[in-house]
C-alpha cells in the first residue's frame, strides 16, 4: 500500500524533484587600475517540492568559463643548436578562463556520457580538431598546465561544500589577468551520475572608468591614441628636461 | 600595489614598474644611452606580452630621447642635415621592420627573431666596446701613447651622390647614411629599442663624423623613427600601453637625473668598460635561454587567427 502511494506520488510529480536556487557575491566584476583579482562566491539551495524517495548521491558541480578563443600552443625544439619554435597546433575553442568545482571527484558524480555532451570537465572544455601532429594530446595538456599556472585554469574537488543535502557555497579566485567579456556560470545537480538540474547565469567582466576608456580609444581611434601616447611622451621629455635645467642651476 | 595594465591586460606591482624605469633611466644616464635594449627584455622578464613590450618601449624612448636631444640643440650639437638624411632611412627601415614582425608573428617566429637580434648585436657591440676601452685604459696608463688616427679614407668615401654635412665637417655620399639608417630603423621595430648602441658606432667609425655632434644628431634620428614605430604599431597591432608607458617614464626620469651625475664623477674608459660589460651581461643571459633546454617547451599564442 504504502509503495503503491509512493509510485503515484512519484508519477504525479513534475519532471523536477530537485531545482536549484543561485545567490552570486556580485553580479558583474569591474576590472579597475587597481583590480588585483576577485573571489567569485557561488551559493544557493536545492529546493525540492518534498523529501527525496531515492537518495541516490548528490553531486553539484559549478563551473565558471570565460569567452572563447582560439589559440596557437607551440612547441619549441632543438634545431641547430638552439631552442626554437617548431609544430604547433590551433585549439579552436578555449576558454580564456575556466574553473570547475565539484563537492566530489567529478568522475565520482558524473558518467563519462555526460561529461562528452556537456563539456564539463577541463579536457572536455578545449575543443582542437585538425591537428596535424603526431600528439596532439601533449598540446592541450600543455595549454591546460601553462593557464593553470596562471590561475586562469583550475580544477577544484571537493570545492563545493554541500550542507544538510541542501544548501551549498563554492569561492571560486579570479585572477587579475582576466580577458574581458561575459563569463558563464553554470550549476549542475546531479543524482547517481545523472544530471537532473542545471541553473546558467551570467557575470560580466569588464573594464571600467580609465582602463575602459583607455582602451576602447586604443582599439576604436589607434591613430588618435597613439598620437595621444606621443603627445604624452614629448610633453614629458620636456617637463624633464626643463626641470632638469632648473635643478641645474 | 598592484596596477591593471589595460592593453597589456596584466596586473604588475606599481613600484617594480617605476623601480625598472628608475635603474634603466639611472643607467642610461650614467652612460648616454636610450636604454631600450635593456628594458624590453627586463619587460619580458616580468611578463609583460612581447608585442606590448616592444611597442611601448618604442613610446618610451621617444620622451627620453627628446629629452635629450634638447640639451644637444642648445649646445648646437645636432647636425639636422645629417639626421634628416639618417631619419629618411629610419623611416624606410622601420616600415620594412614592422612588415617582417608581423609577418613572423604570424609563423611564431617573432621571440626567436628578437632575442636573436638582442643576441647578436649585443654580442658584437658589446665585445667592440670592451676591446676598445680596455685598449684606451692600457694607453692612457703609458704616458706618450698617441690616440690612434680616426679619419681614414676607405670605401665609403668613393660613393656617389655626395653631400655636404656642415655641422659634420663631412662631405660623403648619402648612401652609407641611408643605410645605416634603414638598418637602425629595423631593429627599431623589431627590437623595440632607439638604436643608439648601434647608430652612435657606425656614425664614428662607418661615417666618420665628429663625437661630438653624434649623440645629439642619433638622438634626432631616434625621436622620429620610434615616434614613427610607435603610430605603425598603435595602429596596426594595438600594442601601446599608455599607462605602462608612463609608470616606466616617470621612474626614468627620476633616474637619468642621478645617473648623470654620477656618470659625470666616473671617468670615460671606465665608464665605457662597464656599460660594455652589461651589454655583455643582458646578451649571455638571452644567448643562454636559447642553448639551454626551456623548462617548458610549450607556449601560447594568439596566433592562428592574427
Amino acid at each position: 500500500m504504502i509503495r503503491l502511494v509512493a509510485l503515484l506520488l512519484l508519477l504525479a510529480s513534475p519532471a523536477k524533484a530537485e531545482e536549484i536556487v543561485l545567490g552570486l557575491s556580485q553580479d558583474e566584476v569591474a576590472i579597475t587600475a587597481t583590480f588585483e583579482g576577485s573571489d567569485i562566491l557561488i551559493f544557493g539551495a536545492i529546493k525540492r517540492d518534498r523529501p527525496v524517495e531515492v537518495p541516490g548521491d548528490l553531486g553539484v558541480i559549478v563551473t565558471i568559463a570565460g569567452p572563447d578563443e582560439s589559440v596557437t600552443v607551440r612547441k619549441k625544439d632543438r634545431r641547430f643548436g638552439i631552442w626554437v619554435n617548431t609544430d604547433s597546433v590551433d585549439v579552436d575553442v578555449a576558454p580564456t578562463f575556466y574553473a570547475v568545482a565539484t563537492n566530489r571527484p567529478l568522475e565520482e558524480i558524473l558518467t563519462p556520457a555526460e561529461d562528452l555532451n556537456t563539456r564539463i570537465s577541463m579536457q572536455r572544455a578545449i575543443r582542437s580538431v585538425g591537428a596535424t601532429v603526431d600528439d596532439p594530446q601533449n598540446f592541450t595538456e600543455a595549454l591546460i598546465r601553462i593557464r593553470g599556472a596562471q590561475g586562469l585554469y583550475q580544477t577544484i574537488p571537493e570545492g563545493v561544500s554541500v550542507a544538510e543535502e541542501a544548501l551549498f557555497r563554492v569561492l571560486i579566485p579570479l585572477p587579475a589577468n582576466l580577458t574581458e567579456g561575459d563569463y558563464v556560470a553554470e550549476i549542475y545537480l546531479t543524482r547517481d551520475k545523472q544530471i537532473i538540474d542545471l541553473y546558467t547565469t551570467t557575470i560580466p567582466v569588464k573594464k571600467v572608468g580609465l582602463e575602459r576608456w583607455l582602451y576602447n580609444l586604443a582599439h576604436e581611434n589607434p591613430f588618435l591614441y597613439g598620437l595621444m601616447s606621443l603627445s604624452i611622451a614629448i610633453a614629458a621629455g620636456w617637463g624633464a628636461s626643463a626641470a632638469f635645467s632648473a635643478f641645474r642651476r | 600595489m598592484q596596477i591593471y595594465l589595460p592593453i597589456a591586460e596584466v596586473s604588475v606591482n606599481i613600484f617594480l614598474l617605476l623601480g625598472l624605469g628608475g635603474i634603466v633611466g639611472v643607467l642610461s644616464g650614467m652612460f648616454g644611452v636610450g636604454g631600450g635594449f635593456l628594458m624590453t627584455p627586463l619587460l619580458f622578464f616580468i611578463g609583460i606580452p612581447p608585442a606590448v613590450a616592444v611597442a611601448t618601449e618604442a613610446n618610451q624612448i621617444v620622451a627620453s630621447s627628446f629629452s635629450g636631444v634638447l640639451a644637444h640643440l642648445k649646445r648646437k650639437t645636432v647636425d639636422l642635415r645629417m639626421g634628416t638624411v639618417l631619419l629618411i632611412g629610419g623611416l624606410i627601415g622601420s616600415g620594412l621592420g614592422i612588415t617582417l614582425f608581423n609577418y613572423l608573428k604570424a609563423l611564431g617566429q617573432v621571440e626567436l627573431l628578437v632575442q636573436l637580434c638582442y643576441v647578436v648585436f649585443l654580442g658584437m657591440i658589446g665585445s667592440m666596446m670592451f676591446i676598445e676601452s680596455l685598449n684606451a685604459i692600457r694607453r692612457s696608463s703609458k704616458p706618450g701613447g698617441s690616440a690612434p688616427k680616426r679619419r681614414k679614407h676607405n670605401w665609403v668615401h668613393n660613393l656617389p651622390f655626395k653631400m655636404k654635412f656642415r655641422v659634420s665637417g663631412l662631405y660623403i655620399s648619402v648612401i652609407p647614411p641611408l643605410m645605416v639608417g634603414v638598418l637602425v630603423g629595423i631593429l627599431a621595430a623589431i627590437m623595440g629599442v632607439g638604436g643608439g648602441f648601434i647608430m652612435v658606432p657606425a656614425m664614428i667609425y662607418l661615417l666618420g663624423m665628429p663625437t661630438k655632434v653624434v649623440v645629439g644628431t642619433s638622438l634626432f634620428q631616434i625621436i622620429f623613427v620610434t615616434a614613427f614605430t610607435t603610430m605603425l604599431h598603435a595602429t596596426t597591432n594595438f600594442t601601446v600601453d599608455v599607462v605602462l608607458a608612463v609608470l616606466l617614464l616617470v621612474g626614468g626620469v627620476i633616474g637619468a637625473q642621478i645617473g648623470t651625475r654620477i656618470g659625470v664623477k666616473m671617468k670615460a674608459e671606465q665608464l665605457r668598460i662597464w656599460l660594455a660589460i652589461m651589454v655583455l651581461a643582458v646578451c649571455g643571459k638571452l644567448a643562454f635561454d636559447l642553448l639551454v633546454m626551456p623548462a617548458e617547451l610549450y607556449s601560447l599564442g594568439t596566433g592562428g587567427h592574427p
